[in-house]
């Protein structure tokens, strides 16, 4: 195999985790590993990079992303330094960057994968959200992984500073526009990013019920999420919804409130360290698959717990 | 407008799946529907033909003999025109999308292509994208808002941290519909009778002009191992069960 090369996304003015963890899984392989940087100013997070080769710094800010312009970019340093095999983060932007690329180079791309060998270009990712999981092999020139955040490993930087090569931005016809990113300001923490997440199903019963799961994750920093069958009876937002046809999450707490537990949920959690289940119902499915759970009215527990909650610091 | 809509089917969420011999999902007692994401593809589509006059709706789908059913609910929805590229063998994602792009591009001047923004099969999430790239127009991916204003086509799409792309493109361009962007209709019972007249044109590779060269090789499909939870579920007292509940999380699970 050839060169490896890793796409760096910088998140106020430092590596995201998941390169880091980008990073480590190209080092392991022992070949030479390229960083590719869209940024301005790399010079202050330049320790990351101990023990690459080559950093390749387009001079832009990420924050102003060029759909068109950076994939055009991107795929002709593929090309120009043989970067074969390419591993990014699995985030919103390489969901828009990474099959652009792919698609110029005429390679493959295989997104979240949770297992890479990338000696012998064979990879897991979960199918299905997650019921099944699925081994492929990749054969073709250009091989590009998008990795799942929390799954590979971030081993001790050590070995040389690598040098830095600069790389013009390549201005194409602009299909893709973004004129405007508008920043969500209600202080609401993504259930994808949260380590604690409060979600809530049909059992809370209106959207102003809601309002008790976002009054609670302020106290616990945490994320609020819903199943599909409060979205679907507009208790909650789309962009909240847990499972199969919603978000997959990965937080340390799941806390179920009137959520009964059907499979289609359950694969979009299933991976919390620790899941906590309030239903009335006891023959609710999601007291199998529960850590912990009490069997009552969520909306006499949820005032309890709030109490009892606010104990600790 | 020449409006496309690409359509996959997909067993239901609900369905538990059976790995049959490593490979494939044991078919049997399998219900099929509609990708989901598809669904707000087809709406969509439907909202921006009755907004442009004399325009034609075409839903276009790849798969099995099976999957003429999703062509079907597309035309009972209110879709003029139905394609299909039949296969039963496995195609990786670049290959599904060189031969869509092939199939829309047999129509010289396609539109607005609208498709689910992922498969919740496969989740590959890119089948969009690389039919765009193969059809040189504009793509946005995850789109949570559609609007077609003065020849242009204008996005809203969710990324990371709640926040928003606001977009502009031009037709012709490819639409990756996520949920949100609007509430499916159900097709009436008219509607259901009249798309089992219509007819279905079919298409081979050769039509499309793909020689299927698959890069993408599945090896092996199996289970996740599950954990074997023994939950400790407390009822009755409530107020002393969320004390002992709060104390576990915090003593024993170390989560608080």
């Amino acid at each position: 195999m050839g060169n490896i090369g890793v796409l760096i996304e910088i998140n106020n003015g430092s590596l995201k985790k998941i390169n880091k963890e980008a990073l480590s899984l190209a080092k392991s392989s022992g070949n030479d590993v390229y960083a590719i940087v869209f940024s301005n100013n790399i010079d202050s997070f330049s320790d990351e990079f101990k023990g690459i080769k080559t950093i390749i710094n387009i001079k832009t800010d990420m924050d102003d992303y060029k759909p068109d312009n950076y994939a055009a970019t991107l795929s002709e340093i593929i090309k120009k330094y043989s970067l074969n095999d390419f591993i990014a983060g699995y985030t919103s932007l390489t969901r828009d960057m990474l099959p652009r690329v792919a698609a110029k180079l005429n390679g493959t791309l295989v997104n979240d994968c949770i297992e890479i060998d990338l000696e012998n270009r064979t990879i897991v990712k979960p199918i299905y959200a997650g019921k099944l999981l699925q081994q492929y092999k990749l054969k073709d020139e250009y091989n590009l992984y998008s990795i799942r955040s929390n799954v590979f490993k971030i081993s001790d930087l050590d070995g040389n500073a690598p040098n830095v090569e600069e790389f013009e931005l390549i201005n194409v016809d602009e299909l893709t526009k973004i004129n405007e990113v508008i920043k969500d300001d209600s202080g609401n923490i993504d259930v994808v990013d949260a380590e604690i997440i409060i979600s809530g199903g049909r059992g809370m019963g209106s959207k102003e019920n809601f309002e008790k799961l976002f009054d609670l994750a302020t106290i616990l920093k945490a994320g609020v999420g819903a199943s599909r069958a409060a979205v679907d009876a507009e208790y909650a937002s789309a962009n909240m919804q847990v499972g199969q046809t919603g978000k997959v999450v990965n937080p340390k707490l799941y806390l179920a409130f009137g959520i009964s537990g059907a499979i289609q949920h359950f694969v979009g959690m299933k991976t919390s360290k620790v899941i906590v289940a309030i239903n009335k119902d006891a023959d609710a499915p999601i007291f199998k698959k529960a850590d912990y759970g009490i069997i009552g009215d969520l909306f006499t527990v949820l005032p309890l717990l709030k109490e009892e909650l606010s104990k600790i610091d | 407008m020449n409006i496309f809509v690409c359509i996959k089917q997909v067993p239901d969420t609900e369905a538990a799946l059976i790995v049959k011999e490593g490979k494939s999902i044991s078919e049997d007692n399998i219900k099929w529907i509609v990708n989901p994401y598809d669904e707000y593809a087809i709406e969509e589509a439907l909202k921006l033909k009755s907004n442009i006059a004399g325009s034609t709706l075409t839903v276009l789908t790849l798969g099995p003999k099976r999957a003429e059913a999703v062509l079907r609910t597309g035309l009972a929805m209110g879709a003029d025109l139905a394609v299909h590229i039949e296969n039963d063998e496995y195609l990786d994602p670049k290959t599904i999308g060189k031969a869509l792009a092939g199939a829309i591009k047999k129509t010289d001047d396609f539109g607005v292509v609208f498709m689910g923004k992922q498969g919740i099969d496969n989740d590959s999430f890119m089948v969009h994208t690389y039919t765009a790239e193969y059809l040189n127009a504009g793509v946005a991916t995850n789109v949570t808002a559609f609007e077609y204003k003065d020849d242009k086509i204008l996005i809203e799409r969710e990324i990371d941290n709640g926040a928003k792309d606001k977009i502009t493109m031009s037709s012709p361009c490819i639409i990756g519909a996520a949920k949100g962007l609007n509430s499916p209709r159900y097709p009436s019972l008219m509607g259901m009778m009249k798309a089992k007249k219509k007819p279905i044109t079919k298409l081979t590779f050769e039509d499309v002009g793909v020689i299927i060269d698959n890069k993408l090789i599945p090896e092996k499909l199996y289970s996740p191992a599950e954990k074997i939870k023994e939950a400790k579920i407390f009822e009755g007292d409530l107020e002393n069960s969320v004390k002992e509940l709060v104390n576990l999380l915090k003593n024993e699970a170390k989560v608080l």
